[in-house]
């Protein structure tokens, strides 16, 4: 028992510590590849090629004044960025990252757990963050921040149903809804090929679900000025930021491990193709921000509820025929 | 059902997408935009005021300060107001150089508003291309004048100082290159992107009677259809002489906005091409000593070039008594000068009839009734530029 | 072309044109200020002349001179492409009609002459200041202002 205790812990703190050193330089990343769609050299100034930027960046937001405003409801406006944090490095529990890998003798699976109902335990827990963001907005008596949360929680609350949906098929598919289980089903053809629909609805509705360009309404820097946290500064403007990327992270972890075949690659070690597809989603939805603008709210809620749900819809419905034409049953 | 209340928010004077301190009183439902009420003035520096206080040509750095943007647009119309106050003629060199230099600021202006416009839909890559062009265009001012935004370049009479060596090569590299990003970089980015039409078209529509009623000028009222430009109704600087066309919209909603001002920066680069071509050679400054300045070169060795300089630059000069309205097309639109002369050197009175105050003005009927998304995307379309609008 | 709008304007409003010049091919009317809506009501109604476009509209102060404010309107037609002043002379406390009903842009250009020199315009659906402060003490454009303000 003990011994469990000692390699969760050393786990968690491994696997968190990768997490947030990813995040950190993956914020580098989008900013040096924006500069470079944009002509621009991006972030250089901060050690070669701008390599401590990240943590120059951390140790400004640490050191900043921390202002609440005066007319602010106190106790939910400092609980809103726990809100939104803590759900997104809870998903990281169950996103496999590599099969078992043999240390010091013992069997140690790269991964948190590999609970049976993975895909389930992802959307409790990132339904979660919503609260976090609406209770944000609402707390900062500021109105701009209102109407960010209030546009946010819409969004979620919408795109969540087609993400949702689009995952049903997959899990048609793999018969399963444990993580490991998916990737083992995808050891002839990686879930993109024949869900290849399911994988553009995840894709935007994961995009919306991040509050991403061109979904980015929430914090529509144009429109609300930032959204759910104008009002906030300091530490707990990094904690919704760190929220987000890790959501970005994970979101790009599921993605991998439903459609992209997880770790499974040749010659490469696991580890190695797990984190070269995630960085490829990762860089798709950067890709994505320098492309396209944004939409309007209304237009949104449209692409939401009369786009993307019937497609979805349509997705679950096709898939057993699809399976039954290529034998999967 | 429990009594719902109108949101009144408060946009601006600082806010990413008000184009500096425009400030908005809104009354919203949800997100709709019921009642709109501009409030300006926050940048009001009294330059009529202090216009009234300065010689003629002490005013001209201060026009630079208007429409910041389109700062050489600004000097043509101050410098044609008083040439014709004073009935002077400006040599053919002067002439057509100047219609260069404003077509290159009109392509360099609505490079600006194409970028900003584009970040205010969302669209952030945009917004670097078209600085990049715009920086080319900038190299060439600075090289004529030594300014990059407040180019202050033309003098009443012509042009401050001669254009510089290597100028005609470098606007020949502009006029190769830019059509070519024109077409792959903004238009491919940009126009045919689902989102930009599904944000801009339909949106803030008015009507032709509704924007000559509230007096909308330039390209705005070409979107709805009116086809008015003052450089062909009544042409300036020898336009009448130069082959271009008026761009013009159907619907008057902000795509057409947008197509107007991108087809505008065609025709602009045809008429600089022209003008490249039959730039002549000669003085570029007017031959009256009481006006214009003389060369330095003649003030260091002439003892009258010197006087003349002397006098000029502290007493200025005296146009005869009288007033003039001269009115030219910047790229927002009609830009008018008003000078009440009373003999002295100063303007008795000098008024400023701003475009994008005027155009302003229609933000109201344009927006009430929409999304603030809309609003924000009529905003970039209208292209104010607060320097104006408040003076 | 200028001629032939004075002409038509001497014609029809023979008592309201008090002086009328040329001065660099501008034509300048000046109009008693009694009469400026009818006048420009006419001016842009007349199909010959049809002038749909308010430029501008300014106020311009000859302090020492009775009456003390003239009220400047910039015309231009659209069509015709010709443009013309009038002017009209409005003494200190006076006011002078609102063309607001006729040109819808006149609106913030009454305002600002409000706000510049204290011209009261009747009939304006919203007479407030519009560049300065709605507390401001003063009409910084008469010449009595001091440069430096106060």
């Amino acid at each position: 028992m003990t011994e469990f205790i000692i390699i969760m812990l050393v786990k968690m703190f491994v696997i968190f510590g990768a997490v947030m050193l990813t995040m950190t330089y993956i914020t580098l990343a989008e900013r040096k590849i924006l500069g470079y769609m944009q002509i621009r050299p991006g972030p250089n100034r901060v050690g070669p090629w701008g390599l401590l930027q990240p943590i120059a960046d951390g140790i400004k937001l640490f050191l900043k004044e921390d202002i609440i405003p005066d007319k602010a409801s106190k106790v939910v406006f400092v609980i809103a960025p726990a809100m939104a944090l803590i759900p997104a490095v809870m998903t990281l529990a169950v996103i496999p990252f590599g099969p078992a890998v043999t240390i010091m003798g013992r069997q140690v699976d790269v991964y948190m757990a590999d609970v049976n109902i993975g895909i389930l335990y992802i959307f409790a827990v990132s339904s979660i963050g919503v609260y976090g963001i609406v209770l944000a907005g609402w707390s900062s008596e500021s109105k701009y921040s209102l109407l960010g949360g209030l546009r946010s929680s819409a969004q979620m609350i919408s795109y969540e149903l087609s993400m949702g949906f689009a995952l049903v098929g997959v899990i048609m598919m793999s018969q399963s809804l444990s993580m490991v289980k998916i990737i083992e089903a995808q050891k002839g053809v990686w879930f993109i090929v024949p869900q290849f629909f399911g994988f553009i609805i995840y894709i935007t509705a994961a995009i919306a679900e991040l509050n991403r360009t061109p979904f980015d309404l929430p914090e529509g820097e144009s429109e609300l000025v930032a959204g759910y946290f104008t009002e906030y500064s300091s530490m707990k403007y990094a904690m919704f930021m760190l929220g987000e990327y890790i959501n970005i992270i994970s979101v790009s972890g599921i993605v991998t491990t439903l459609y992209l075949g997880g770790w499974s690659g040749p010659i490469l070690p696991p580890l190695a193709w797990f984190m070269i597809k995630l960085l490829a989603v990762v860089f798709f939805m950067i890709w994505v921000r320098a492309t396209y603008p944004r939409f309007r709210y209304d237009q949104l809620m449209t692409f939401g509820w009369k786009v993307l749900l019937p497609a979805s819809i349509a997705n679950i419905l096709l898939t057993p025929v699809f399976m039954k034409i290529f034998g999967y049953l | 059902m429990a009594e719902t209340k109108n949101m009144i928010l408060n946009m601006g004077p600082q806010h990413p997408s008000t184009h500096g301190v425009l400030r908005l009183i809104l009354e919203l439902d949800g997100e709709t935009v019921v009642k709109l009420t501009p409030e300006i003035g926050y940048l009001h520096r009294g330059v009529e005021k202090l216009g009234e206080n300065l010689t003629y040509h002490q005013f001209i750095p201060l026009t630079d300060r208007e429409d910041y943007v389109a700062a050489l647009s600004n000097n043509l119309a101050y410098c044609m107001t008083v040439e014709k106050l004073l009935g002077l003629e400006v040599p053919p060199r002067a002439m057509v150089a100047r219609v260069l230099l404003t077509e290159l600021q009109r392509i360099a202006s609505h490079l600006i508003w194409l970028g900003t416009f584009g970040l205010d839909i969302g669209a952030m890559s945009l917004f670097f291309y078209c600085m990049r062009e715009r920086e080319q265009i900038l190299d060439i001012f600075e090289a004529c004048a030594g300014a990059r935004l407040t180019i202050n370049y033309f003098a009443i009479g012509g042009l401050r100082h001669d254009l510089p060596e290597g100028f005609e090569s470098r606007v020949r590299d502009f006029i190769k290159i830019f059509p070519e990003r024109m077409k792959n970089d903004y238009e491919r980015i940009f126009q045919d992107n689902k989102i930009v039409r599904m944000r801009t078209e339909g949106v803030g529509i008015i009507s032709k009677e509704d924007a000559i009623d509230l007096g909308l000028s330039g390209p705005l009222l070409r979107a709805c259809g009116v086809a008015w430009d003052i450089r062909k109704s009544n042409p300036y600087c020898g336009y009448e002489t130069y082959d271009f066309d008026i761009a013009t919209g159907k619907v008057g909603d902000v795509f057409d906005r947008y197509l107007v001002r991108m087809e505008e920066m065609r025709q602009s680069l045809k008429i600089v091409q022209q003008a490249l071509d039959r730039l002549p050679g000669g003085a570029h400054l007017a031959d009256d000593p009481k006006v214009c300045l003389p060369p330095k070169q003649k003030v260091m060795t002439e003892m009258e070039a010197l006087i003349h300089h002397f006098k000029i630059v502290s007493e200025g000069f005296e146009p005869p008594v009288g007033e003039v309205y001269h009115s030219i097309e910047t790229p927002r639109g009609e830009l008018g000068f008003y000078i009440v002369s009373d003999g002295s050197n100063k303007p008795y009175r000098l008024r400023f009839r701003p475009p994008s105050f005027v155009n302003l003005e229609s933000l109201a009927k344009m927006a009430e009734g929409k999304l603030i998304g809309d609003l924000i995307a009529i905003i970039g379309a209208l292209d104010p530029v607060m320097g104006e609008v408040d003076r | 072309m200028s001629e032939m709008v004075v002409d038509k304007l001497k014609k029809r409003f023979f008592a309201s044109v008090l002086d009328s010049y040329s001065f660099r091919d501008e034509s300048t009317v000046i109009i008693n200020k009694e009469d400026i809506v009818a006048v420009c009501g006419y001016l842009k109604s007349d199909p010959d002349l049809s002038f749909d476009f308010l430029s501008d509209l300014c106020g311009v102060d000859y302090m020492g001179r009775e009456p003390r404010f003239e009220v400047v309107y910039h015309l231009f037609s659209i069509d015709k492409h010709h443009r013309i002043r009038l002017k009209a002379m409005v003494g200190e406390g006076e006011k002078i009609s609102s063309v607001v009903g006729i040109w819808g842009t006149a609106d913030w250009h009454e305002r600002e002459a409000f706000d510049m020199y204290g011209i009261i315009f009747e009939g304006h659906p919203n007479l407030i200041r519009i560049l300065m402060p709605e507390d401001w003490d003063g009409h910084p454009l008469r010449k009595d202002y001091p440069l430096k303000g106060r």
